[in-house]
């Protein structure tokens, strides 16, 4: 199959020839690299990557332990205390700190365990079809259309005091029918393509077909799907918190604001106790989003804002570019400009 | 007419498998709460009431599972959701009718507004791609990306207080009753406001986003080029050809996506102290009212469910392909 060369040159002229000798290498690595070159999702995961540091370091760079109180009872933010301090003399900072980990923790764990229940569920349905696909759709839309915060506080507020790990593990088992939902269309599609069939008819068992020719191209699905759940897994689970379900000895940011409001830290205009641990939510969701939007340009281009669009033409007037459209440049097509001329000739070339 | 049977038969299975999640919930429960009720009242409960708490605890140790459920769907269907513990004599059913009003008020009209402008303002951002209207949409997602219970403390902290115009918590003016007059309409309206406010704009980036994604994609099918071949103005092409198109993933998207979208808004109410649902399972939340917390569960589900039907209705009536079949 050495055809790569007159392709290319079909497709991009001029460039094939020239670009073949040592090409191999280079594109390769600005195949691999593609994703991050993306502004959007590489600032996502600059910012995700600070906070996993943090997740992991919190505990120990924290210039205070977040239970210890002091005399500095709801102080502003100051040199001594970054973000101020409680009713106690706690120091919101280290709360802040601290608590990094437990949210990151939360938001992976229950984004791990649902992903791997929507693979399981919507990639069976999608690929088995019949009974069993009507059984586990119907299974995944309920799922879907009950609303899962309200069934979460239930049944966390059934267990005395939940841990982290079982707040996960709820989260996780409740909020996995959305990826599943998707997973099953995508595979649905995939199943009758070419190269399946291809594989089936090779003798392919149904496990490598689905592990091996399947799940790949599934795979920017399943990450999109993955970085959804993290964020509504750590929206849940700092709502529990706030409302004061779930272990409250531990801290996360929605312990520091259950604590604010139960202290009317807005009444005693203590702005300094709420709005940090709001921001690192917030800024959290931000780059989890911005990676899923960085996913979803990377799979259709055809989403990703366009640079310049309005376009001035010859004559001074200008002209909005616009999908599927070619504005005319030139003002008449009888006098073609030289510009025109040269690159019809490249391409007869 | 089929597919409207066909999604009114799977609501009803929903409803079932809520209803049997509930039956089940209560028997995780540890120890049993309806004896340290009783004992904390001592000999001001029926004989009934005890009896019907028994049958939602699943505390009656003669009757096996399966009659146990059968007992409850009788009670069920009867409109006994039990006793609640916090506003002791008062029954679940009276607690969430009064309380179901105000939710219906301001959530489902606040996500129904979230939905229309966040769509309309989504055909505008899709429409124009590639000019200043895609700066803004970073600005969204970080909106969007705030819990709404959060967003609704900064509101009160920097409109509500003393002397505002906006009250910074309850549903009316505390002397008033409530009724349909010149007095308490005002009053609700004005209380309102504020929740109304941090609900739409946390929630409808998210619509903002997926429309401009659908009109984006829409834009580049060959319909649309064609309606610009043949003249039609920019105007007509942009809302009767691609928006007409882009806005039924959105709609199927919006009854999919209600359930979580009344999960977050209900927190709204808590921070307002707004006396709908929301704030009341807080509270049956606070006290461990068990019964208050199902009854206010099956009322969630079994309203997203109509909303759901709703949703389809509509969806059935903007596209003509699901009539023909």
């Amino acid at each position: 199959m050495t055809i790569s060369p007159s392709s290319i040159e079909q497709v991009i002229p001029g460039q094939g020839a020239m670009a073949q000798p040592s090409a191999a290498p280079g594109r390769a690595k600005r195949r691999q690299f593609r994703f991050i070159a993306n502004a959007k999702a590489a600032t996502g995961l600059v910012i995700l990557g600070i906070y996993c540091l943090f997740a992991v370091i919190g505990p120990w760079v924290a210039p205070y332990n977040p239970d210890a109180r002091s005399g500095d009872v709801l102080q502003a933010p100051s040199l001594r205390h970054w973000f101020g301090t409680t009713h106690l003399g706690q120091d919101i900072f280290s709360q802040i700190l601290v608590g990094a980990r437990s949210v990151m923790v939360v938001g992976l764990v229950a984004g791990v365990l649902a992903t791997v229940l929507s693979i399981l569920i919507g990639v069976t349905a999608g690929y088995i079809g019949g009974a069993a696909d009507e059984g586990l759709s119907a299974l995944s839309n309920v799922f879907l259309v009950i609303p899962a915060l309200p069934l979460i506080i239930i049944v966390t507020s059934i267990v005395e005091q939940a841990s982290d790990t079982l707040v996960a593990l709820i989260i996780g088992c409740t909020s996995w029918a959305w990826g599943a939902r998707v997973l099953r269309a995508q595979t649905l599609s995939l199943r009758r393509r070419d190269y399946v069939e291809a594989a089936r008819a090779t003798g392919e068992r149904t496990w490598r077909i689905i592990l091996f020719e399947i799940l790949p191209n599934l795979t920017a699905i399943i990450a999109s799907g993955f970085v959804g759940t993290v964020i509504f897994a750590v929206m849940s689970e700092i709502t529990l918190a706030f409302i004061g379900i779930s272990s409250i000895s531990s801290w996360n940011w929605g312990t520091i604001l259950f604590w604010a409001q139960g202290q009317q830290a807005l009444a005693q205009g203590a702005w300094w106790w709420f709005v940090p641990a709001g921001l690192a939510i917030a800024l959290l969701g931000t780059a989890l989003a911005l990676i899923n939007f960085g996913i979803d340009e990377f799979v259709s281009p055809r989403l990703r804002s366009a640079g310049r669009t309005r376009i001035r033409t010859a004559d001074g007037r200008t002209v909005r570019m616009r999908v599927g459209f070619t504005p005319v440049l030139a003002p008449t097509p009888s006098v073609p400009t030289p510009r025109a001329a040269t690159t019809r000739e490249d391409v007869v070339r | 007419m089929r597919f409207l049977l066909q999604r009114t038969a799977f609501y009803l299975f929903t409803a079932w498998a809520a209803i049997t999640l509930n039956f089940f919930i209560p028997r995780l429960v540890p120890g049993d709460p309806v004896q340290s009720l009783i004992s904390r009242n001592q000999g001001r409960i029926s004989a009934d009431a005890i009896e019907s708490l028994r049958v939602l605890f699943g505390l009656d140790a003669n009757e096996n599972v399966w009659e146990q459920y059968l007992h409850y769907w009788g009670q069920l269907l009867h409109g006994d959701l039990g006793l609640s513990f916090t506003f002791f004599p008062a029954p679940v059913s009276t607690v969430i009718g009064d309380s179901l009003p105000w939710t219906v008020g301001l959530v489902g009209i606040t996500t129904i507004i979230s939905f229309l402008l966040g769509t309309a303002l989504g055909v505008g951002a899709g429409w124009r791609r590639g000019s200043w209207v895609d700066g803004l949409l970073p600005a969204t997602t970080f909106l969007s990306s705030i819990p709404y219970f959060w967003l609704g403390l900064v509101a009160i902290a920097l409109f509500a207080g003393p002397g505002s115009f906006f009250p910074s918590s309850g549903g009316y003016e505390p002397g008033l009753v409530p009724a349909f007059d010149q007095y308490f309409i005002p009053s609700a309206i004005q209380h309102s406001i504020l929740p109304a406010a941090t609900i739409l704009v946390s929630s409808m980036s998210g619509w903002i986003l997926s429309m401009r994604n659908m009109m984006v994609t829409v834009s580049s099918e060959d319909y649309i080029t064609v309606a610009h071949a043949k003249g039609l103005s920019e105007r007509r092409v942009a809302l009767s050809y691609a928006a007409r198109n882009a806005l039924l993933p959105n709609v199927s998207g919006f009854a999919l996506s209600l359930g979580f979208i009344v999960g977050g808004t209900l927190l709204v109410e808590i921070v307002f102290s707004y006396p709908g649902l929301g704030y009341q399972l807080f509270q049956a939340v606070g006290a461990k009212d068990y019964p208050l917390m199902q009854g206010i569960f099956l009322i969630i589900t079994i309203s997203v469910l109509v909303a759901n039907l709703l949703a389809d209705v509509a969806y059935l009536l903007l596209d003509p392909r699901t009539r023909k079949s």
